[in-house]
């Protein structure tokens, strides 16, 4: 195929001109992300993505445009901005691929906000500014091999040791980890209680191996976090978080961005999808003139239109601080469904060409695989939404 | 040095152009509207990267009503300290050129920047009409600069090669591509530029020479005709009585 085929002519989509519900502020970083993403993602993605290799480089880029922790206090090199234009960056990265986005949202949402929200004034000084940046790389570990979907039966352990803890035990499924420079790590007490520790690199007993053959998110890197007798200095300890509650909060934070993001990936696979229908001839024909075609068109602008509107409600909500865990959760679970659906019929609209890496499809499709298990599965988050509505506990 | 970079708004490239009142005039609406990219990724740049080398202050001017504000806002983020927006509808390049001139001539500018052209009218005239207005040197579609103390150097392509040219401050710059490359705004520059000064000052009068009298759009693209390729005679007979190419 030409050169053509691989150049990003991505245009978003508006139906119901949600535009008109966003700020300047919001637009002017839309465009600004959409922009860095045509410039820095876009042209070499692909390959990256091909070679299974995370692009780590552009962390610095990220960290200037200012896509870790928007919507922290200044102060602390965020941005100052509100949820929505974290929202929106997020939609914008996912455009780009899920693997960049999950960069974002583990710097910002599960490394920078733990920091902030239960850390030392210390810790958020020294630490907040230079992951702001990109200048410091983190990771967030809570799953573990045996314990997915029911973090509370954690196995990893500290053992107090006076000034320090003593950390054992193993995290998996770790985005950033092999690249990071420290971890922000959720364990056990002696009595039970769960902690978050700040884990950096080069302790002694800490190893961060790489997991490979992943054929889901390739461009960004995922890796183990391996506790062998670490010695954790009390200061490391972030001093108010206590108990399970403090890393779902987190998660909370980072699956409100992952709903916009996954918004952004089934736009582009829309986007990719209707300009290939009104190009491709077949009979005679473009693709876009025959009724199944429209058909499909018709049902993902409409999925498309309904996820912006709930996103953007979303949002609003989380904007007046309003937004609870559980519609948070909603959101994630059916915009990523959404999303999955939406890259599989622009796979079918694409004919053969939707498997090759001159389209996005392929690559969206295989990493949303991944978004719609991670931060919760689709299934858990049925059982959420479940236990918010009728009041009974599905889990146990 | 005092730095003033002119910036316009036009519609994004992929929008779709009508006109109105009996095709006098361009109809906005549904149109999206983006800063003109000569101004913001050579003009404007180039005059923040000077402002970064050797200090001072870079304003940004716009002839326009308040719709235009985002544009302007944008300008800030990009770095701009300040803004002006001179509150008329720019209606012609007379007035604008106009309007920038009257606005600059007593601020004592070191360089006045802009774009080599709009991307909508690409009259390419209101640059060299303010370096006439304000009697100052011009120079045009620069590519490159480079600047010791008081005098720059700048380099424009020409038929066939390259022009190389020296002039003192204070002058009028034109844009062309590669004079700077393209600054994304960042999430703390969007944030700032809610805070940095816009001043809104009314037009002057003027009376426009020139009139438009009619707006039309390029006449459709005809169907291709395939052409056996055995029958030149008939190609060379519609490329001269049909195309009038030949």
């Amino acid at each position: 195929m030409s050169q053509k085929a691989k150049e990003d002519r991505y245009q978003a989509h508006d139906y119901y001109n949600v535009d008109a519900l966003l700020s300047d502020e919001h637009k002017m970083a839309r465009d600004a992300v959409r922009d860095w993403v045509k410039k820095e993602v876009s042209p070499i993605i692909e390959d990256y993505a091909n070679r299974h290799e995370c692009p780590v480089y552009l962390m610095k880029g990220l960290g200037e445009i200012g896509a870790f922790g928007p919507s922290l206090p200044a102060k602390y090199g965020g941005g100052g901005m509100d949820e929505t234009a974290y929202g929106i960056i997020m939609q914008e990265l996912e455009r780009g691929d899920s693997g960049i986005r999950s960069m974002a949202s583990v710097q910002g949402s599960l490394v920078m906000y733990p920091i902030y929200r239960y850390g030392s004034e210390e810790q958020r000084m020294k630490y907040l500014p230079k992951l702001a940046t990109g200048e410091l790389i983190g990771c967030f570990g809570l799953t573990e091999p045996n314990h997915g979907s029911d973090p509370g039966s954690m196995e990893t352990r500290v053992v107090d040791d006076g000034d320090a803890y003593i950390l054992n035990g193993a995290k998996m499924w770790i985005t950033n980890s092999p690249v990071a420079d420290i971890a922000v790590v959720w364990a056990r007490r002696e009595d039970g209680r769960i902690i978050g520790v700040i884990v950096e690199k080069g302790m002694e007993g800490f190893s961060a191996p790489e997991i490979h053959g992943k054929w889901s998110l390739r461009a960004s890197v995922t890796g183990e976090l391996v506790f062998d007798n670490v010695r954790v200095p009390k200061e490391n300890v972030l001093p108010e978080a206590l108990g399970l509650k403090a890393p779902l909060s987190c998660l909370s934070k980072a699956r409100y961005g992952i709903a916009w993001g996954a918004l952004g990936a089934a736009m582009d696979c829309y986007d990719s999808a209707l300009r290939y229908s009104q190009e491709r001839i077949q009979f005679g024909k473009p693709i876009g003139q025959f009724q199944l075609t429209q058909k499909k068109l018709a049902e993902m602008i409409t999925d498309i239109t309904k996820a912006q509107l709930l996103v953007w409600r979303l949002g609003a909500l989380a904007d007046a601080g309003k937004a609870s865990a559980a519609q948070i959760s909603m959101a994630k679970r059916d915009v990523v469904d959404m999303a999955l659906r939406i890259a599989r019929e622009a796979r079918q609209i694409h004919g053969g060409m939707g498997i090759t890496g001159e389209y996005p499809i392929m690559r969206h499709m295989m990493n949303l695989e991944s978004v719609v298990t991670y931060e919760g599965t689709h299934d858990i988050h049925l059982l959420i939404t479940g236990m918010d509505i009728t009041g009974f506990n599905a889990f146990k | 040095m005092k730095l003033l970079v002119c910036i316009s708004q036009t519609p994004d490239t992929t929008a779709n152009i009508s006109f109105k009142d009996n095709d006098t005039a361009f109809n906005p609406d549904g149109v999206q509207f983006i800063m003109n990219p000569y101004d913001e990724w050579y003009a404007l740049v180039r005059a923040l990267e000077l402002k970064e080398a050797v200090g001072g202050t870079v304003t940004v001017l716009n002839v326009g009503p308040s719709t235009n504000d985002a544009v302007i806002r944008k300008g800030l983020a990009i770095g701009a300290d300040d803004a002006v927006r001179i509150d008329a509808e720019a209606v012609s390049a007379d007035f604008v050129a106009f309007q920038i001139a009257e606005y600059a001539k007593d601020k004592g500018y070191d360089a006045i920047f802009m774009g080599k052209e709009t991307i909508d009218f690409n009259g390419a005239i209101v640059p060299s009409m303010v370096a006439e207005y304000l009697d100052l040197p011009f120079v045009s579609q620069a590519q490159h600069m480079d600047v010791e103390g008081n005098t720059a150097t700048l380099k424009r392509d020409i038929e066939g090669g390259v022009e190389v040219l020296s002039v003192d401050f204070p002058f009028v710059i034109s844009a062309a591509k590669d004079l700077a490359e393209q600054r994304i705004p960042s999430m703390k520059g969007i944030m700032m530029s809610r805070r940095k000064p816009l001043n809104v000052v009314p037009a002057v009068d003027f009376v426009n020479p020139v009139e438009v009298v009619h707006f039309a759009k390029p006449p459709a693209k005809s169907e291709v005709k395939m052409i056996d390729p055995d029958n030149m005679d008939e190609l060379v007979n519609l490329l001269h009585n049909e195309a009038k190419v030949i």
